[in-house]
């Protein structure tokens, strides 16, 4: 018994960590990419879009994860949407109450977590096939592994194209390299992070 | 793992049914506990920038809210009923990412004292930076009688932001827009006399009925 307690508490783990670095959903996986190319001009823009589709992340994994037994094959994925769907318009109401500034800068794509790949991915691939529990964790490895890469992008972006990481000028304007919170931008540093997680992996191996 | 439900017509039907009609409950009721803080943050967001945009030595004893043609006059009166200056809701739909609202405060001898920007979708770190005080201040105290609210490759006086002309146009765009049609409505606005207010309503009213018959021959 002890030892079985054991197994599922480091399956558990696992479930939460390989999210974060192993199988994370922007540099490994590369689910969600427009998101991430579109919000990630500065930090506090990357952190907030990550954290929103977290939140919507552990709760359409929940539920969806509690209704797996109740909606029929051929209809699951009309059903995973709507599930999906209600919670994003759940956190656009939030955040434009509580939260309005945030809400002014990621407006446009808060809707959008809606068609986020990863989000329905986690739906189809692991909710829909497992209890509860480990189906919250999934959602919080995936959504903080996401927030960690779009935070991460948005740092080296906003540090390069605007001297300054969360609002906090570094370096003077005249070092400013705009390219860099265009989308071009976007996707060169999006390739560069990529390509030096892949190298740390197979060093690693 | 708990046992699917067969895909018969039926069971779809019911889980569809069952799932569209909770989320729905649920958002209806999300919406009707934020609908009050929302309408608040967007007042609030609207009253600070009017504040803002008319602060002078003078104190402001009354608000007057006109809109005309489209744009939202907020008239502020002293305790003689004497205008001070309108704060003007404006926009320009030539941004480079659509559309740019501003809130302008012109005072009543027509000179510009503070704009402050409502909304944009410029990009960050070009256009975006119309929002900060060395593009936006440049224009207190200017009168647009003497200065020419273009940007200088328009042969106008208006410093552009740096790398974002396009902006800076819809900037210049929106001020002249105010500005213009503030002092269209100048004499009405010191007499303080809102007799004017019917007469777009009745001019609105045959227009639309023009608009439905077209329609209705339209699609006959």
């Amino acid at each position: 018994m002890k030892w079985k307690e054991d197994k599922t508490m480091s399956n558990n783990l696992k479930t939460f960590t390989k999210g974060l670095i192993k199988e994370n959903p922007i540099l490994v996986l590369l689910l969600g990419c427009c998101p991430t190319l579109a919000t990630t001009t500065s930090a506090i823009n990357g952190m907030s879009m990550g954290l929103a589709t977290t939140f919507v992340l552990v709760l359409s994994n929940v539920f969806i994860s509690l209704l797996k037994g109740f909606i029929p094959d051929k209809v699951r994925i009309p059903c995973f949407i709507v599930v999906i769907a209600s919670f994003v318009t759940v956190v656009q109401l939030l955040m434009q109450a509580f939260v309005p500034d945030i809400y002014a800068t990621l407006g446009l794509f808060i809707p959008l977590i809606v068609v986020n790949c990863i989000v329905l991915g986690r739906a189809e691939a692991f909710a829909s096939k497992n209890p509860v529990w480990p189906s919250l964790l999934d959602g919080l490895g995936m959504g903080l592994g996401f927030t960690l890469a779009l935070t991460l992008l948005g740092c080296i972006r906003e540090f390069l194209g605007c001297g300054s990481v969360f609002g906090l000028p570094i370096l003077p304007e005249t070092a400013n390299i705009l390219v860099f919170i265009l989308p071009p931008g976007a996707f060169i540093c999006l390739g560069f992070v990529i390509a030096i997680v892949n190298k740390l992996k197979k060093e690693s191996h | 793992m708990a046992k699917k439900k067969e895909s018969t017509l039926i069971n779809m039907l019911v889980a569809l049914f069952v799932i569209t009609a909770v989320s729905g409950g649920v958002l209806g009721l999300v919406y009707s506990l934020t609908k009050d803080s929302i309408a608040k943050v967007e007042l609030d967001k609207t009253q600070r920038a009017i504040d803002s945009v008319l602060v002078t030595d003078k104190p402001i004893a009354k608000y007057e809210e006109r809109v005309i043609e489209n744009l939202t006059y907020n008239l502020a009166y002293d305790d003689q009923d004497q205008l001070i200056g309108a704060a003007i809701k404006t926009y320009s739909n030539a941004g480079f990412n659509g559309k740019v609202e501003l809130m302008v405060g012109i005072l009543a001898d027509g000179t510009i004292n503070k704009v402050s920007v409502l909304s944009q979708n410029e990009t960050p770190g070009l256009g975006a930076n119309m929002d900060k005080p060395k593009f936006k201040n440049q224009f207190k105290g200017k009168n647009p009688a003497s200065y020419k609210l273009f940007v200088k490759k328009d042969q106008g006086d208006v410093d552009a932001i740096t790398a974002a002309t396009i902006s800076s146009r819809a900037f210049t765009e929106a001020l002249r827009l105010a500005y213009d049609g503030f002092m269209a409505n100048k004499a009405e606005f010191m007499n303080n006399t809102p007799i004017e207010d019917e007469t777009p309503v009745e001019e609105e009213v045959p227009v639309e009925e023009n608009n439905e018959m077209e329609g209705g021959q339209d699609n006959e």
